[in-house]
């Protein structure tokens, strides 16, 4: 494969797609499809065969579209227009008015001036739920691997590395540690391997980011691993997958062979000296794997456990190698930045948060779904306008940010901007961009338990603190759901929060207390009307029932793992 | 020849070789630390939390046993704050498994009992979980008794790193976790177990022990451990 080769790729695709009258596009993500969307491409395909055009346009199932709450979403090029909640009886009236007559069925139609997509500035989703993610081909023709092309053939690693501090890319997996110093530190590592890795382990209640991106454009997470190879000298990447998206395991393992195929991974890539070759490695389920030192472990067929930092990956990683290890989204930043230069995405974004973050939109508001906005937008923009507001009549509570290691914001905070340091400020965490929204049936005492719950079953069980402390917080937790808290418990619940949080060894430990730290700052009386009153605001938590809140008898050894 | 870093610890200038850990230097220098899940010979782990230290400009606690002493490095391995966070990690073991002292065997030779003495505790103020747990009787000398472990896993390192036969390792997750012999098998049955009996040398508490034994025996281990970690040694 040579520079030529690949834009010859591009153009003879684009020249194939210019000879469809038009496109049917439907969003495959997972949403869509559980609300019908293969149903609905047969659906089209046949109208298209019954209106006599079927060769003449082309149907095709792309990634997630964004606007999951309005599932099945359909678009039509040219002109973008969008459909949202097709029925397959909706097929033949959209095809016949809209792709034959020109003229756009009304009922359905997403307004062209909408909020959802007008305040949003596509970076690393800007080619999802629009390109075919089965076909490489189609990613070629939208400029894929022509970042990686440039960077192999015209670029030293030392630039490459440059570009990406001066555009002041950060971790997109919720840290925020600057890319291209973690670059540079691995690549002047001496060792002979290296490696990169993608964290795809993505566990956090509520957030489908990366999930999205495997599976509506994985080739752009591969280049952009190919591409930190390249520049820190690594031969091998991993991308680790959570083995609960199947879908994205195989949208991968089919980007990887046809990548390969292509060769575009794999020896002498653009005929440089530069070899790099992906494999997949799938999680069995453990929150944890996505701390990236237990992710590391797994990779390496161990027990996934975190091990103490430092060593970091980058001095000693997989097999104790330098590694990079960096997110999904991060990955998928890279070739935009490679194309279009640091001075251009450093345009995007804040003072010290460059750039756009990918989000999914969860909970009580209108318009749920995955977003991308630049760093700065206030969270007050997410969710009344791109979210459109509370859904239903509820009145807005809180949202909720960073999934079981974030907080609760409350709405005094909303015009903070959406960056690292704002949200750390206000109590709560990036995250690796989980967003959901709570109106006022929601109750913060039981939010809060949620999280710790989920934290004592997702604890590896190494250190003492975590796996012990997240046991006893929740059951505090749920001993003040069910109005059996005493003054002595509250005092507890925070000696241990701050506790677990100074003592435990890893990300998930130190982390676990902030959604019921948080809970605590700012709705404090909420949980003093819970165990003094026995009153809950929200009507969710029971005070009256006996047998609530007793928890199961504890249990381990083989009884428990039969 | 080796490097050496100046520090201070506790307020006493030290110097220490440039691979140390904050761990072994000062207890060369007779600055104790507590530790659990530590064992000279076996590698460090960092998992019982008891050996944090504060470091000047550093935000976070750091582990002593993994942390390697810097120049000009000034550790605190004691404060309020550190005694303070020491109690309730030995708490929460406490409240976590089934510590019966009087009818264990390690009652009187326990570093889980030590430790607890030691940090002036008195009471757990968290509750007890009672978890229901199983006695491995099944080999035919030695008994592992999970109500008593600590998941420290010494056990698994020595059976992994000394006597290279890996039958031990921990299953489960979180405070489900237990000690697992081969793949889940009883002990008795575990083809990989060489019976050498290193496991109960290393056991902190009395999870680990050979039949017959009871609470009134005096007999510890120190100098077991040491025999363990001069073969360690030799064997580097």
């Amino acid at each position: 494969m040579t520079i030529e080769e690949l834009y010859r790729i591009g153009a003879l695709y684009r020249d194939q797609l210019a000879t469809f009258r038009a496109q049917i596009q439907l969003c495959g993500s997972g949403t869509c499809r559980s609300a019908g969307a293969e149903e609905l491409q047969r659906a089209f395909e046949t109208a298209c065969e019954e209106a006599g055009v079927r060769a003449e346009i082309r149907v095709v199932m792309t990634g997630c579209m964004g606007l999951c709450g309005s599932g099945p979403l359909v678009r039509i090029e040219p002109g973008d227009t969008m459909y949202v909640h097709v029925s397959p009886q909706d097929a033949p009236r959209i095809v016949r008015d809209h792709v034959l007559e020109n003229s756009p069925v009304t009922e359905q139609r997403l307004p062209d001036d909408n909020t959802f997509y007008g305040r949003q500035t596509p970076v690393v989703l800007e080619h999802m739920g629009r390109i075919d993610p089965e076909s490489i081909e189609d990613y070629i023709a939208h400029g894929g691997y022509e970042a990686l092309a440039k960077a192999v053939t015209y670029q030293t690693p030392e630039s490459i590395i440059l570009e990406i501090r001066h555009a002041g890319l950060r971790g997109r997996g919720g840290g925020g540690y600057a890319t291209g110093l973690k670059w540079d530190i691995v690549r002047r590592g001496s060792a002979e391997q290296k490696y990169v890795v993608c964290n795809a382990d993505e566990g956090d209640p509520g957030a489908f980011m990366d999930r999205a991106m495997l599976e509506g454009n994985p080739h752009s997470i591969l280049e952009g691993m190919a591409i930190a190879g390249y520049a820190v000298g690594a031969t091998q990447g991993f991308v680790s997958v959570r083995g609960e998206y199947p879908l994205a395991v195989q949208r991968m393992r089919r980007a990887i062979a046809e990548a390969e195929r292509k060769q575009l991974l794999g020896n002498r890539i653009f005929d440089s000296g530069f070899s790099f070759r992906v494999d997949l490695r799938m999680g069995a389920g453990a929150f944890v794997c996505g701390e990236e030192t237990a992710l590391l472990r797994s990779i390496e067929g161990k027990r996934g456990q975190p091990a103490p930092r430092p060593p970091y990956p980058s001095h000693a990683g997989l097999w104790e190698k330098p590694t990079v290890v960096n997110n999904v989204e991060t990955f998928a930043n890279v070739a935009p930045i490679i194309r279009r230069g640091a001075r251009w995405f450093g345009e995007i974004g804040t003072a010290r948060s460059k750039g756009t973050k990918v989000f999914a939109l969860a909970g009580r508001v209108r318009n749920t779904g995955l977003i991308e906005v630049p760093m700065g937008t206030t969270l007050r923009e997410v969710i009344f306008d791109i979210g459109g507001g509370i859904s239903g009549d509820g009145t807005f509570k809180a949202v909720q940010t960073g999934g079981p290691s974030g907080g609760c914001i409350p709405e005094q905070h909303l015009d903070i901007p959406v960056d690292y340091e704002s949200l750390a400020q206000a109590g709560s965490i990036m995250g690796s961009g989980g967003i959901i929204v709570m109106d006022n049936s929601s109750c913060m005492v039981d939010i809060a338990s949620y999280f710790m719950e989920f934290c004592r079953t997702e604890s590896c069980g190494k250190c003492v603190p975590c796996r012990v402390g997240t046991v006893q917080m929740s059951r505090i937790l749920e001993r003040i759901k069910c109005g059996r808290a005493t003054e002595q418990d509250m005092e507890t619940l925070e000696e241990l929060c701050v506790m677990v949080k100074d003592t435990s060894l890893c990300g998930l430990g130190q982390a676990a207390p902030n959604p019921v730290i948080s809970a605590l700052h700012f709705f404090r009386p909420e949980f003093e009307r819970h165990y003094r009153d026995h009153v809950c605001d929200a009507g969710i938590c029971r005070f009256d029932d006996p047998e609530h809140g007793v928890e199961p008898a504890h249990e381990k050894g083989e009884g428990a793992h039969a | 020849m080796h490097e050496i870093r100046t520090l201070s610890i506790d307020g006493q200038m030290i110097s220490a070789s440039a691979d140390a850990t904050i761990l072994e230097a000062a207890r060369e220098h007779g600055i104790s630390i507590p530790t659990l899940c530590h064992l000279d010979g076996l590698s460090d782990v960092g998992a019982c939390r008891l050996c944090l230290v504060e470091i000047e400009g550093q935000n976070r606690l750091q582990p002593a046993c993994v942390t390697r002493v810097e120049e000009h490095m000034v550790v605190r391995t004691t404060s309020a704050r550190l005694k303070k966070y020491r109690r309730m990690l030995l708490e929460l073991l406490f409240s976590e498994g089934n510590h019966v002292c009087a009818v264990c065997v390690a009652n009187r030779n326990c570093e889980l009992q030590n430790l607890a003495a030691d940090a002036g505790m008195d009471h757990v103020r968290f509750d007890y979980l009672h978890p229901a747990c199983t006695t491995d009787a099944t080999h035919d000398r030695f008994v592992l008794d999970h109500n008593r472990c600590i998941l420290c896993a010494r056990c698994v390192r020595v059976c992994d790193e000394i006597e290279a036969a890996s039958t031990l390792a921990v299953a489960g997750r979180g405070s489900q976790s237990w000690i697992v012999s081969d793949l889940q098998d009883s002990w008795g049955d575990a083809r990989s177990c060489t019976s050498c009996g290193k496991c109960l040398l290393v056991c902190p508490t009395g999870s680990l022990f050979e039949k017959g034994h009871t609470s009134t025996d005096p007999e510890r281990k120190e100098d077991f451990l040491r025999y363990i970690v001069n073969a360690n040694r030799r064997k580097g």
